[in-house]
């Protein structure tokens, strides 16, 4: 037999060793090492605080009483974590960008930061949280009671409610040593996560052992364990409807809004990306731990003696059988499960009580202002420490109250509708940016007041709060206010109807409130913050600082966030901001990112009243701001509505600076063009001009004389018309005012006519030609094509330096277009001129034939209005040219 | 409230991605459908009432299925995610 001695000393031993696995892994943090510490299985297993000694004892005592119903709490969480896109993904996102430390920080940060609403949440939550608390209490001191009821041999367990004390002391104290250790509650806990995650492996295997134990050792296998829970009292599946889905829909709310699972999910949660892994992981857990409740429960009503607790057969079962060892090992799995809620709960709710409540009066006390002497991280271990031992106090207390009598399960429930009452408020915040904070208020309210009087107050038992006459006859003896009947609903199970009533009028009091109320500025931009979470994670809030004294805001941080981190906070801020020293801008960036951290330590609420205080009237001005921005989301839509227009302003300026490039250029052009037409129209002028004074002026000229001046003065003048010509061609053709004559014929055609007019093969002069390839159809403006056809042969007989000077013409088609090159075996032209060539009067060198270097301009012109190019194409043995022409006929624009 | 509109056409994994996000939607509320599915059964008289046995080995079926699914769900869109979510501002 186990002596009940041992029994502590196992607990000591096992305490020690999770306070070395806390230690080690704060350790490890803290030098960086410990990165399986942010392992997503540890997040995972760290959820797990869900299955609390309700589970590990409940559960089987649940499943004795009413069979398969028990699995509806484990269900219901498994359908918010398969669900997690949906909310917790959002949940904590919102937790991280706003760094919120618990759930009443969450609701009051949505709801414009309002303290009223975090106190009120806080309150609610405590008094939730109590029947919990007192439902582990009672489970480990039953467990010690069972185990003192085999000894025979006296030391007999002095009595329940010592044990209880002493355990209430021992969890108050362990937790305390645990949780207070920093004071920034956003810092995560990374010892406290460790040691739950080693109770959940603990609490686990125990489970499964005794389960494995039950059904293999106990029953004789699968089969026969079927056997026995088809003979037994649970072989049947009668579970109500209503019970089967209201207990579903309560243990997924409650599951969202229990302040120790807001802790693990979202308040200690590394990384967003663990969800995906708790995903399927966490239902798998719940799925395990649910296992061999049923054959346990139904092997142990078949073996132990009518009357004994159900709660107890985890534990029960393995000590009848005489195995002391797997009973030890169940009952540590009990105490992780209770301890591990114990622990997170009171850390969880004393974040909420001293960020919410102590430190609000105590700044109020301290003369309403934050320069105050002391350190005032002192004051907020101070008060989480007494928050814990008050928490842990109150569950005590509800444990002697109801004098520890009801089933695990009962009690379990009742706080779990207590806790759902947050959850339209909660839910609503996230999705819903009408939410306000008047009807936030309303529905809890409403919601608080049911679930005491429906559930809570009747939970201590007839006569001991609420009196027998008010339970039968209702309030004031009005029959439809009887607690277990509202609204004369008769014959409703009371969880149910409790449930019905309060989350009915719960959820309806928020809507309507919201649908009523005027969210103020902050509310409404918390509001667009949170709902749309993933569009812009960044926050808000706007000081408009300026008025605030760096020195005093440095001061106050000292006391809250400590000496050493508030400087090196601040220093880096003055940093960023390009100035030396510890002393930066109060910007409201910085005033923001300090609002952040110190929300972190003293929670949103406080943080945004302490800065308020230093700032002064920066709450006003935030307002005023909104008031003329009206919301973030008008804002943004401006803002991005600026962008396109800044956007297309560059365009603009882009495009204007091109057009005002080109201006200049044709202004350059024009003035280069100018000075060369006077200059070409000059020549051939001076020389018509002495030749004409020379006839007028001279007496005794031979006729020969006589006829050769005339005949010079005839061909300047010739020249100068066909420098006219061309400059009316040019320009006509620049203009666009030319009018394409389209004709259809042969380019072979074409080409001889081209070469005969271009002076044909005289002299040595010869042109080569593939006449196979030229049989090809044109339709297009064939005289001006036939002008460039000319103009490049003639080029060819001017400049060509060959010896034979020989042109050669080569076509062919690529892709639509017909290309045409004319190729001489001269010098070509140098690189550097190549570029210029078809600019007008451009000339290579002063060369035999003087042209007015207008040709291959007009080509040029004449070529982009028939839809084509010609190019100079370098590469070859002498000059060349490519004509190419789209052969659909298609023409550029006339 | 203005809505920030996506593109109107979308790459392929873009478009597979959001399918997946659908799907992860969609999972708990067919889970809480089949879920209750076991209450439908109760109505047959007492006679011929399931057993519990038989609930048990739909509801813990039930559970792995849904455990299995929502592992592979979650483990794609972890996969595919870094391609949609475009790179957000954090605190600062």
């Amino acid at each position: 037999m186990v002596v009940l001695n041992v029994l502590v000393l196992v607990c000591l031993l096992y305490v020690v060793f999770l306070f070395a696995v806390a230690f080690g892994a704060d350790r490890a943090a803290r030098r960086g090492r410990g990165k399986w510490l942010r392992s997503p299985y540890v997040y995972t297993l760290s959820l797990s605080i869900y299955c609390t000694a309700w589970t590990f004892y409940g559960a089987v005592g649940f499943a004795a009483r009413s069979g398969l119903e028990y699995v509806t709490i484990y269900l219901g969480p498994t359908l918010v974590m398969i669900g997690w896109w949906w909310t917790l993904r959002k949940m904590v996102r919102v937790g991280r960008s706003q760094r919120i430390t618990s759930i009443a920080d969450l609701i009051s940060s949505r709801y414009g930061k309002s303290n009223l609403l975090a106190v009120f949440v806080t309150i609610l939550a405590v008094i939730g949280a109590t029947p919990y608390i007192a439902l582990q209490l009672q489970s480990v001191t039953l467990s010690f009671a069972a185990f003192s009821e085999t000894e025979q041999a006296g030391a007999a367990l002095p009595d329940m409610q010592s044990t209880a004390l002493w355990v209430a002391m021992g969890l108050a104290l362990f937790t305390i040593l645990f949780g207070t250790r920093n004071l920034d509650a956003n810092e995560r806990h990374h010892g406290v996560v460790m040691a739950i995650a080693v109770e959940a492996v603990v609490k686990l295997c125990a489970l499964l052992a005794v389960g494995i134990f039950v059904v293999w050792g106990v029953a004789g296998g699968v089969t026969e364990t079927l056997a026995r829970i088809d003979a037994s009292e649970i072989a049947r599946f009668e579970v109500p409807g209503s019970r089967w889905i209201g207990l579903t829909m309560l243990s997924a709310a409650a599951f969202l809004c229990l302040p120790r699972m807001f802790q693990v999910m979202v308040v200690e949660n590394e990384d967003e990306d663990h969800l995906r892994t708790a995903a399927w992981a966490f239902p798998t857990y719940l799925m395990l731990m649910s296992l061999f409740v049923v054959p346990i429960a139904a092997v142990g009503l078949d073996m132990m003696p009518p009357g004994a607790n159900p709660d107890l057969f985890v534990l029960t079962l393995p000590l009848m059988e005489g195995r002391d060892g797997l009973a030890i090992l169940s009952f540590l799995g009990g105490f992780s499960s209770a301890t591990s809620m114990v622990i997170v709960a009171a850390i969880a709710l004393s974040t909420m009580v001293s960020n919410h409540m102590v430190m609000p009066i105590w700044l109020h006390f301290t003369g309403g202002s934050a320069m105050i002497s002391g350190d005032v991280r002192h004051v907020a271990l101070l008060a989480r420490r007494l928050s814990i031992a008050g928490v842990v106090f109150l569950g005590y207390l509800y444990f002697r109250l109801t004098g520890g009598g009801a089933a695990l399960a009962a009690i379990g429930l009742i706080s779990f509708a207590g806790v759902a009452q947050f959850l339209p408020a909660l839910m609503g915040g996230l999705f819903w940016r009408g939410a306000t904070r008047t009807g936030a208020l309303a529905g809890l309210g409403v919601g608080f007041v049911l679930w005491q009087y429906c559930l809570f107050l009747p939970s201590f038992g007839p006569s001991m709060i609420m009196p027998q006459t008010v339970l039968d006859h209702g309030l004031f003896g009005l029959s439809w206010l009887r607690p277990r009947a509202l609204f004369g609903a008769q014959d409703m199970d009371p969880l149910v109807h409790a449930i019905l009533w309060s989350m009915l009028l719960n959820t309806g009091a928020f809507i309507l409130g919201s649908l009523l109320s005027f969210p103020k500025p902050i509310e409404r931009l918390q509001g667009a913050q949170f709902v749309n979470v993933f569009e812009h994670s960044s926050t808000t809030g706007g000081w408009s600082g300026g008025m605030a004294q760096s020195e005093d805001l440095l001061i106050m941080s000292q006391r809250i966030l400590g000496a050493t981190e508030a400087q090196a906070l601040f220093a880096e801020a003055a940093r960023r901001q390009g100035l030396a020293g510890y002393l930066p801008e109060p910007s409201p960036d910085f005033l923001q990112e300090l609002e952040r951290e110190l929300s972190g330590s003293v929670g949103a609420a406080t943080a945004h009243a302490m800065i308020s205080q230093i700032v002064g009237g920066a709450a006003v001005s935030v307002e005023d701001l909104m008031a003329v921005a009206d919301e973030t989301a008008q804002i943004m839509e401006y803002s991005s509505q600026l962008e396109a227009k800044s956007q297309e302003l560059a365009r603009t300026a882009r495009q204007l600076r091109q057009v005002n490039e080109k201006l200049t250029q044709i202004s350059v052009q024009k003035d280069g063009f100018l000075s060369q037409i006077s200059h070409e129209l000059r020549t051939p002028m001076t020389s018509i001009r002495a030749f004409s004074e020379i006839l007028r002026d001279t007496s005794d000229l031979t006729s020969q004389e006589q006829s050769k001046y005339s005949s010079i003065i005839h061909d300047e003048a010739v020249r100068l018309t066909r420098l006219l010509d061309d400059l009316l061609d040019l320009s006509v053709l620049e203009n666009g005012q030319v009018v394409l004559n389209t004709q259809t014929g042969l380019l072979s055609d074409l080409l001889d006519r081209a070469e005969r007019v271009a002076g044909g093969q005289v002299g040595a002069f010869r042109v080569e030609r593939d006449r196979a390839t030229e049989a090809i159809k044109l339709t297009t403006d064939l005289d001006r094509l036939g002008q460039v056809f000319i103009n490049l042969i003639a080029n060819a007989r001017k400049y060509c330096d060959g010896d034979p000077p020989v042109l050669s013409i080569r076509t062919h088609e690529a892709d639509g277009t017909l290309v045409i090159d004319f190729t001489d075996n001269g010098s070509g032209i140098p690189s550097e001129k190549q570029a210029v060539i078809f600019e007008k009067f451009s000339r290579i060198g002063e060369t035999k034939a003087g042209g007015a270097g207008l040709g291959l301009a007009i080509c040029r012109e004449i070529m982009t209005r028939l839809g084509g190019s010609v190019s100079y194409l370098p590469g070859q043995k002498g000059a060349a040219f490519r004509v190419s022409l789209p052969l659909s006929g298609r023409m550029a624009a006339q | 409230m203005s809505r920030e509109r996506g593109p109107v056409f979308l790459a392929r994994r873009t478009y597979r991605r959001r399918r997946l996000a659908d799907a992860a939607r969609l999972l708990p509320i067919i889970g809480t459908v089949l879920i209750c599915i076991p209450l439908l059964w109760q109505g047959e008289g007492a006679s011929g009432a399931t057993r519990t046995t038989t609930a048990m080995f739909y509801i813990f079926g039930l559970w792995v299925v849904l455990a299995v699914i929502a592992g592979i769900i979650s483990r794609r869109l972890r996969a595919t995610e870094s391609q949609l979510v475009p790179p957000r501002r954090t605190e600062g």
